[in-house]
């Protein structure tokens, strides 16, 4: 199969949806400069113009709202934040609104707005440019969220957001943006609430949504060198969340690993921990470990960066701790964005 | 004076204030240029890690408007914010430090070039976010009226600004409120890459429309620095006397891509003839110009500040680079 970029898959995907559905349209704030959303808008624009690509002022909280009521009329508006942060703004628009819809007016439809938005990484973006708000917003029944990992599922995802029914939430790492994969030229959707095996393993199972599935993966690497065998799962969204996979690796393994880009309290890590807590204890022979960023903003200083960030060596740390293994790792691997430079 | 019988352009031309007053300004505006210029070089070194916005060529407002205020005002600013905090008083070694993630940057390199701050000079704070530290400077006036203090506070903010709902809300606000807040926008006509025509009503002005909120709302050439300062000594003043907030609109254009030390003329949204026209208006030229032709001063005396100002920044590049990073027991210091 031919291969694309993370950003490039998501350019084909919109491109390719946009063809299908005369309804749907791109917004944000930029869509239609020449950096083009780091490349994601540049194919709908050069093939639909701005007929369809719309720059807008900068406005996210009304503009959450404006696209709501497009969706009423059945428009499928497809927003782009080039920061995630930036959606606070519109949070009340999405969360009392958006996603309250189909259930508060009686359940004559919903509306269907599909926002992506970029969480940003590296070179000191600092604490309101690199935030995961990935929890938030799975907090709120309503919207589904999805955390691609892949090209192939950065694709199938927006696929599946733009075909759906409800509001839809994708949160893409600026890290995986020049992640090179197998994607399907067809516009094929994949579902929400599927997870992905991203590795078969039967020692020790990881959980990572999005970056963290690609760091778990190569936290794997490093635990094989040792002769451990680590199972990665990416449950691919996060609500809905395919909770089966998880629990089956759980139930294999009898050890579980959640890693996350954003903070342990009441985040992705504690929804997937209470999950096999609930559901799996039995099988568990050990605590849950969970790694995530600490308890504090991000800070931009490097050294601090590089300690405030998960990264495949504290994963695999943490994996031989739940395994009570007094191996140490064998080595390190590099940044996943050892080679990024900025501005930013 | 109400505020519909307020002349539509402040100052035209600012008339030069006294010998002392108007050097210190000029050196003041040399001072900002010289960092930045200096910083965007060292920039391609791949050592700063922080995304970074240059004010290069908007110099005058930061001068400006500080020329009018007390040390015991405030200020807030946004992610454009180097200008405004040097003018202010903030310390350039802490501000080197703080973009080269040192633990002697004004933040302790926890915040970048966007987060600066320097609260014993009064620079309370910068975001990062459009439009938020304008509520917080709102704030701060707010409670000087409370204690019916003299002091004012500032908000600087782009014209981007303009189009977030928290304009509107804070501008409401202070008007009800009478808040003591100077608003300064500086209009660069580009909001990233975004021209004003494509984001706000075309046939209106920013300062025009502000006035409808029913508080003193004018325009000002912002890259001649005596305008701005008549303009905010103006200003000032009414927000010292209790009757309200006060906005300038001060015309002027960033030269630098959006962020990042580099020229962008190839980036295809603005002209080279566009940029070279405002280069052609460069406010740091001007004002030198007018102190040299009002004899306050010669062109040895630019020259000579031009000398000392390197040798400062020089200094505090050297130092920053000698200061040490954070150390990694103090990650979540400033946590509770
Ligand atoms: C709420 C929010 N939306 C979008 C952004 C992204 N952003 C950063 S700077 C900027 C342009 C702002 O333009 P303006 O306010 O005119 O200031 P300038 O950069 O021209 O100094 C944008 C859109 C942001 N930081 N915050």
């Amino acid at each position: 199969m031919r291969t694309l970029k993370y950003w490039q898959a998501i350019n084909e995907a919109t491109v390719q949806c946009m063809e299908a559905d005369p309804n749907i349209f791109v917004a944000g704030i930029g869509v239609d400069d020449f950096k083009g959303i780091f490349g994601t808008t540049r194919g709908a624009l050069e093939r639909f113009g701005r007929e369809r690509v719309h720059d807008i002022p900068n406005c996210e909280n009304a503009f959450a709202g404006v696209t709501i009521g497009a969706a009423a009329m059945g428009k499928r508006p497809l927003v782009v934040h080039p920061r995630n942060d930036f959606m606070f703004l519109a949070t009340d628009m999405l969360f009392n609104l958006a996603a309250k819809w189909r259930y508060m007016f009686g359940n004559k439809g919903g509306v269907p707005v599909v926002t992506r938005a970029i969480v940003g990484r590296g070179w000191g973006q600092g604490a309101t440019h690199s935030q995961s708000t990935h929890a938030t917003f799975a907090h709120f029944p309503g919207l589904y969220v999805a955390t691609p990992a892949s090209p192939a599922d950065a694709k199938g995802l927006l696929v599946s957001a733009l075909t759906g029914s409800t509001p839809v939430i994708i949160l893409e790492n600026r890290a995986l943006y020049e992640l090179e994969g197998e994607v399907p030229e067809a516009a094929e959707p994949i579902p929400f609430g599927k997870g992905r095996i991203v590795r078969a393993g039967t020692d020790v199972t990881i959980v990572g949504a999005s970056l963290m599935a690609y760091e778990a993966a190569r936290a794997a690497d490093i635990l094989a060198d040792q002769g451990i065998s680590a199972e990665v799962i990416d449950p691919r969204s996060i609500r809905p969340l395919d909770e089966e996979i998880i629990l089956e690796s759980v139930r294999k393994t009898g050890h579980l690993v959640v890693a996350d880009t954003s903070w342990a309290t009441y985040g992705f890590s504690a929804e997937v921990a209470a999950v096999v807590a609930e559901k799996a204890l039995g099988s568990l022979r050990a605590p849950v470990r969970r790694v995530t960023i600490p308890d504090c903003p991000a800070p931009v200083s490097k050294p601090l960066e590089d300690a405030f960030h998960p990264s495949p060596a504290s994963i695999a740390r943490a994996c031989l701790d739940v395994l009570r293994s007094d191996v140490a790792i064998g080595r390190e691997v590099a940044d996943v964005q050892a080679a990024f430079y900025g501005p930013y | 004076m109400t505020t519909t019988e307020r002349p539509h352009t402040a100052i035209a031309d600012g008339a030069l204030p006294p010998a002392s007053a108007a050097l210190e300004l000029v050196r003041a505006m040399m001072r900002i240029r010289t960092v930045e210029e200096t910083l965007a070089d060292l920039y391609k070194e791949q050592e700063m890690r922080t995304p970074t916005h240059f004010s290069i060529g908007q110099e005058a407002v930061a001068v400006g408007v500080s020329g009018a205020l007390r040390p015991t005002d405030v200020a807030y600013s946004g992610h454009r914010c180097h200008a405004h905090y040097l003018a202010k008083g903030g310390d350039l070694r802490g501000m080197v430090a703080e973009l080269y993630g040192r633990e002697t940057g004004c933040a302790r390199g926890r915040g970048g070039s966007v987060h600066l701050n320097a609260p014993e000079v009064g620079f309370i704070a910068a975001s990062a976010i459009l439009g938020e530290t304008m509520a917080a400077a709102a704030g701060s006036a707010w409670s000087f009226a409370m204690d019916r203090s003299p002091r004012i506070a500032v908000s600087y903010f782009g014209d981007g600004v303009v189009e977030e709902g928290i304009f509107h809300e804070t501008l409401n606000f202070a008007v009800v409120k009478q808040v003591p807040l100077l608003l300064i926008c500086e209009n660069n006509l580009y909001s990233t890459h975004t021209p004003l025509e494509v984001r706000q009503p075309s046939g209106t002005t920013i300062w025009e429309r502000v006035r409808s909120y029913q508080l003193p709302s004018v325009i000002v050439d912002g890259n001649d620095v005596f305008a701005v300062l008549a303009a905010a000594e103006e200003g000032a003043a009414w927000c010292r006397e209790g009757k309200g907030p006060y906005f300038i609109e001060c015309s002027t254009y960033r030269w630098r891509e959006h962020v990042g030390p580099n020229w962008d003329y190839d980036a295809g949204y603005r002209t080279k003839a566009e940029v070279d026209s405002w280069i052609a208006k460069d406010p740091v030229k001007r004002a030198q110009a007018a102190v040299v032709a009002a004899g306050y001063c010669g062109d040895e005396q630019i020259i000579t500040w031009s000398a000392e100002l390197q040798q400062e920044i020089a200094e505090a590049v050297a130092y920053a680079k000698a200061s040490p990073f954070p150390s990694v027991e103090t990650l979540l210091d400033g946590t509770y």
